[in-house]
C-alpha cells in the first residue's frame, strides 16, 4: 500500500458525506452545527492534502482562514441556539419558521 | 509502513467518530465524538507535514470550540436532546442517497489515477515561520479580514446571548413569530383599534403601563 494524496482526499469526501447526512436528517440545531463542523473539517483536510501534494503552503493559509470562519460560525450559531431556547424552549429546526411569514 | 498504519488507524477513528456524531441521540456523546474526530484529523495534518495546523487544530477546535459546545449542551440540559418526532422515511433515504452520492463521486474521481506522493519537501514545510510569512505578506488582506470577522463574531455572540426582557406574551405558543407587529401595535394602539373584548383588556393594561413610564 502506498498512501498518496488520493487516500486523504477520499477520507475527506467520506467525512463530508457523513456531515451532509447529519445536516439533512437531524432536527436539533446543536447537532446540525456539529455536522457542519464535520463538513468544514473535511474541506480543511482536502485543502491541506492538496497543499502537500503541490508542495505549496498557500493551502494551509486557506485552511487557517476556514478554521477562523468555523469558529465565528460556532459562536454566532450557539448564540442563536441559546437565544431561541430562552424564547421558545423548543429546539426543533422544523418548527423555526418565524421568518417565513 | 508505520506511516500506512497510522493513516489507517486515524481514518478509522475519524470515520467512526463522525458516524457517532451524526447517529448518536445524546448531544453530549455527539460533542465528545467530534473531539475524537478532530484529533484524528490533527493526526492527518501531521502525516501531511502540516505541523502548525495540527497544533492549531487541537488548540482551537478540540480546545476552544468544543468546550463552547459542551458548555451550551450543559446549559440547555434536556432541551438540547433530539426532538422525538421522526422524519418521514423518504427524507432519510434521500439524505442517504445525496450524501453517499457526493462522497462516492469524489472518491471515484480522485482514485482513478494515483497521484502518489507529492514532491519531497524540507522540514520547514508547514512550520509557523512559513505560514506567518504568507499570512503577513501575500495574504495580508485575508488576515485582516479574518481578524475583523472574529471581532464581529465576538460582538455578535455577546449581543445574541445577552438576556433581554422578553416581550409580553413571548411565552405563549406562536408569540415569537408575530413578536414585532404585536409590540408595535401595542405601543401605538388606542382603545378604538381593539376589535375584541380581550384586546381591549390587553391594550388597556398596556396603556396603564405606558402612563406609569
Amino acid at each position: 500500500m502506498h498512501v498518496g494524496v488520493e487516500w486523504f482526499v477520499s477520507v475527506s469526501a467520506i467525512l463530508f458525506g457523513i456531515g451532509l447526512y447529519g445536516v439533512f436528517t437531524r432536527r436539533s440545531p446543536l447537532i446540525l452545527l456539529l455536522s457542519v463542523e464535520i463538513m468544514l473539517n473535511a474541506c480543511n483536510l482536502a485543502l491541506i492534502s492538496f497543499s502537500r501534494y503541490v508542495g505549496e503552503q498557500s493551502g494551509q493559509v486557506f485552511a487557517l482562514v476556514v478554521m477562523a470562519v468555523a469558529a465565528s460560525e460556532v459562536v454566532v450559531g450557539l448564540g442563536l441556539v441559546v437565544a431561541i431556547a430562552r424564547r421558545k424552549g423548543d429546539l426543533d429546526v422544523d418548527r423555526l419558521t418565524g421568518l417565513r411569514n | 509502513m508505520t506511516y500506512d498504519i497510522v493513516f489507517v488507524v486515524a481514518s478509522v477513528v475519524a470515520i467512526v467518530a463522525a458516524l457517532m456524531v451524526v447517529l448518536s441521540g445524546n448531544p453530549f456523546i455527539s460533542s465528545l465524538a467530534l473531539i475524537g474526530n478532530l484529533i484524528a484529523l490533527a493526526t492527518f495534518y501531521l502525516l501531511l507535514q502540516s505541523d502548525f495546523l495540527a497544533a492549531a487544530q487541537v488548540i482551537v477546535y478540540a480546545g476552544a470550540v468544543m468546550i463552547m459546545f459542551l458548555f451550551v449542551t450543559a446549559y440547555l440540559g434536556g432541551r438540547a436532546d433530539e426532538p422525538t418526532r421522526q422524519r418521514p422515511i423518504w427524507q432519510t433515504l434521500a439524505a442517504l442517497v445525496a450524501a453517499a452520492g457526493i462522497a462516492a463521486e469524489i472518491v471515484f474521481g480522485v482514485t482513478r489515477e494515483s497521484f502518489l506522493h507529492g514532491p519531497v519537501v524540507s522540514d520547514a514545510f508547514g512550520a509557523p515561520q512559513a505560514i506567518a510569512g504568507r499570512f503577513l505578506g501575500r495574504y495580508l488582506l485575508a488576515f485582516e479580514g479574518t481578524s475583523l470577522l472574529l471581532l464581529i463574531a465576538a460582538v455578535g455572540g455577546v449581543v445574541l446571548a445577552t438576556r433581554r426582557p422578553a416581550p409580553r406574551g413571548a411565552d405563549e405558543p406562536g408569540a415569537f413569530e408575530v413578536e414585532r407587529p404585536q409590540r408595535v401595535r401595542s405601543l401605538q394602539s388606542s382603545v378604538m383599534q381593539a376589535e375584541t373584548a380581550f384586546e381591549v383588556v390587553r391594550t388597556g393594561a398596556r396603556a396603564d403601563e405606558k402612563d406609569e413610564a
